[in-house]
């Protein structure tokens, strides 16, 4: 049975801040069992995104994907911000034909291989600073970090898509 | 023809045109290229501009928990870098055979391997040049527009690199950051359900495995004068051969031929590698150039990779891609095919071969098997050589008396390539370009050059990237008079 929700972080754990993605799937992973409110939610990770994932879209309700973010944040978040939060639409941008897709990218292949429209997806920028090799987790993007969790945690708790919609810092991207 | 258009005698009078990044790569490079006042090229070189010491990044770390760590080199191919560094790590915990379970286990991780980095390297990165035309629009040259034509190539695409990633999945353990390899062996068989998951489909993927092979013989025969010639590197080719001449991308020595396919050396114990390779470096390039020391830089150089792996063996232990390599070899007409489009059908032959070899492992019981790890005397060095989907990867590492890691080498399938690269862009330019308005399409040739290398430049560099295409004219004073983005995020 596949899990209605599916949080999807991505990201180098040997490089630094890159790990935030990684990371904060450990860390909702930690909480699952304490949480049965938040239904079926199946954790992913991986390096980057690349075309398979949208397979991981299939039968899902809501999608949330997370990533450390150097630059702007997704949401129009402001820059002291420690994450920002977008929803998502199918896109063909620049990340098509490489090997790092970005999530609207996946979100068109889905598009493309199933002939339906993908379920309904955000985007989590975590913010992070210094990713050089063999660096562990900065202190501010613990700090964001932590952060992300609990809004991670709000996200769970809400009962629908569209009601997350409504209450969060999101704007609509890709598309 | 070697080194030429490497160097401009004035590079200060010339105007100058950078191709940064190059996209539908992995990783950050950049091509620039020197042209006269009448357009005509007169340097072309492919640089690295990012790099990062991995090596030291292993030193000083346990040696059982490199095979693990390596992966984190590379999202592309952590796979090849898990069990190269298992096998030099075999001989450091002196496991001189492992048993039929453990070697059978890394095989089948192995070859998911090839079967997804080629499924998508081909029918997502390629095959919008080759299907529209390399300097078709730029709109509809990427893999919408394959998708928009051809519906059903971009899905078997994916279906084809999920199942590899699966077979990985499977026999690492998880899907990434694998554990399944490990010094002396395996930590993890197949149970009969995992087998059986596997098994359901494999038909399928070894069935569009030889389509993907027709739909790249079909290129060849439609455009015999493009697909021969295009970027042709005429090279020394080096690999891996199974003790009877035979394709093994998985263990064997090292065989090269020469660019008319004469046998240079064959059965060289790649425990020696380092007598037999010297890495070059030139100044303008962070990635190194390796050559055969005994022949010199000059005449040294050399590539890997499925052209040089279909070649270089006398047979392929699979009979469909046995087949398919037999027709590559008469299509060549008794000698060596070097135009670097040829990358591309050798690319789906061993597809193919990985495809077959993974329906063929799994029908034998051995994968089910509980006797895992083996060890014998200890050592203080090893080597670990695995033909990774891209070429010849080499991990070499020395470990103390506390099982400390003292000095680590990696020499990467990209890096063997470096000069065949840069080769085959300035054939390209060279015949393409010089002469002519510089046009995104006519760059596009350059790119289609690299491509067909299948270059991942984040292994040579140990660096993640990204991948928009930008191209800038910079006259002679180094002021820019035109630019050109394509695919910026």
């Amino acid at each position: 049975m596949t899990a209605a929700t599916l949080i999807f972080g991505w990201g180098n754990p040997s490089r630094g801040d890159d790990a935030l993605g990684p990371l904060l799937i450990d860390r909702i992973g930690a909480l699952l069992a304490d949480h049965p409110e938040w239904g079926a939610v199946e954790l992913l990770t991986d390096f980057q995104l690349q075309v398979e994932h949208a397979l991981d879209l299939e039968g899902r309700r809501r999608v949330l994907f997370v990533d450390s973010c150097a630059g702007a944040l997704p949401g129009g978040a402001g820059a002291e911000a420690p994450f920002g939060v977008g929803e998502l639409a199918p896109a063909r941008d620049s990340s098509f034909s490489s090997h790092t897709l970005s999530p609207q990218a996946v979100m068109q292949v889905y598009v493309d291989i199933t002939g339906r429209a993908p379920p309904p997806c955000w985007v989590l920028g975590i913010k992070g600073q210094s990713f050089e090799l063999g660096e562990d987790l900065g202190a501010a993007a613990q700090a964001n970090l932590d952060a992300a969790v609990a809004w991670v945690g709000e996200w769970l708790n809400s009962p629908s898509p569209a009601s997350r919609e409504r209450e969060g810092p999101s704007r609509r991207l890709g598309g | 023809m070697t080194f030429e258009l490497e160097t401009a005698q004035n590079p200060e009078a010339l105007r100058r045109i950078v191709i940064e990044p190059v996209s539908r790569v992995e990783g950050h490079g950049k091509v620039t290229i020197l042209l006269g006042d009448d357009d005509t090229v007169h340097q072309v070189r492919l640089h690295i501009v990012e790099f990062r010491g991995f090596e030291k990044f292993i030193e000083g770390r346990p040696y059982w928990e490199v095979p693990v760590l390596v992966q984190r080199l590379c999202g592309i191919c952590p796979v090849s870098h898990h069990l190269a560094a298992s096998k030099a790590m075999d001989i450091i915990v002196g496991a001189d055979e492992l048993t039929p379970t453990a070697e059978k286990m890394r095989r089948l991780m192995h070859y998911g391997q090839h079967l997804q980095s080629h499924a998508l390297h081909f029918f997502h990165l390629a095959s919008p040049d080759l299907l529209f035309g390399f300097g078709s629009d730029v709109a509809k040259r990427n893999i919408i527009g394959v998708v928009a034509a051809n519906p059903e190539i971009a899905k078997k695409g994916v279906l084809l690199r999920k199942f590899g990633q699966e077979a990985i999945r499977i026999t690492a353990g998880k899907r990434v950051h694998g554990t399944g390899s490990i010094p002396g062996g395996i930590n993890k068989s197949l149970s009969p359900e995992e087998r059986d998951y596997l098994r359901k489909d494999v038909a399928q993927m070894v069935a569009w495995s030889a389509e993907a092979v027709q739909m790249i013989r079909q290129l060849h025969d439609g455009n015999p004068g493009l697909y021969d010639s295009f970027g042709a590197v005429p090279a020394t080719m080096m690999s891996l051969v199974g003790d009877d001449g035979e394709m093994d991308l998985y263990h064997g020595a090292l065989r090269a031929r020469d660019v008319d396919g004469e046998i240079m050396f064959d059965r060289l114990d790649y425990q020696g590698y380092h007598h037999l390779l010297t890495e070059g470096v030139k100044p303008w390039s962070y990635m190194k150039f390796p050559y055969i020391t005994s022949l010199g830089p000059e005449e040294g150089w050399y590539k890997v990779g499925p052209l040089a792996r279909v070649q270089n063996c006398d047979s392929i232990p699979t009979p469909l891609a046995e087949r398919q390599r037999q027709d590559f070899v008469a299509y060549g007409n008794g000698k060596p095919q070097h135009g670097s489009l040829a990358f591309h059908w050798a690319r789906m032959i061993e597809l193919l071969h990985a495809a077959e070899n993974i329906q063929l492992l799994l029908d034998d019981d051995d994968l089910l098997g509980s006797d895992l790890v083996v060890a014998g005397k200890r050592a203080h060095e090893g080597v670990g050589v695995i033909e990774a989907p891209r070429g010849t990867l080499i991990h070499h590492y020395r470990v103390d008396d506390n099982d400390l890691v003292t000095y680590a080498n990696l020499i990467v399938s990209t890096t063997h390539n470096n000069h065949a690269m840069n080769v085959a862009v300035r054939d390209v330019a060279k015949k393409y370009l010089s002469g002519r308005k510089i046009t995104e399409g006519l760059l596009n040739h350059i790119e289609v050059a690299i491509r067909c290398f299948d270059p991942c430049l984040s292994c040579a560099t140990h660096a993640l990237g990204q991948m928009p295409l930008e191209v800038t004219l910079v006259d002679a004073d180094g002021a820019t008079i035109d630019r050109l983005c394509r695919g910026a995020s």
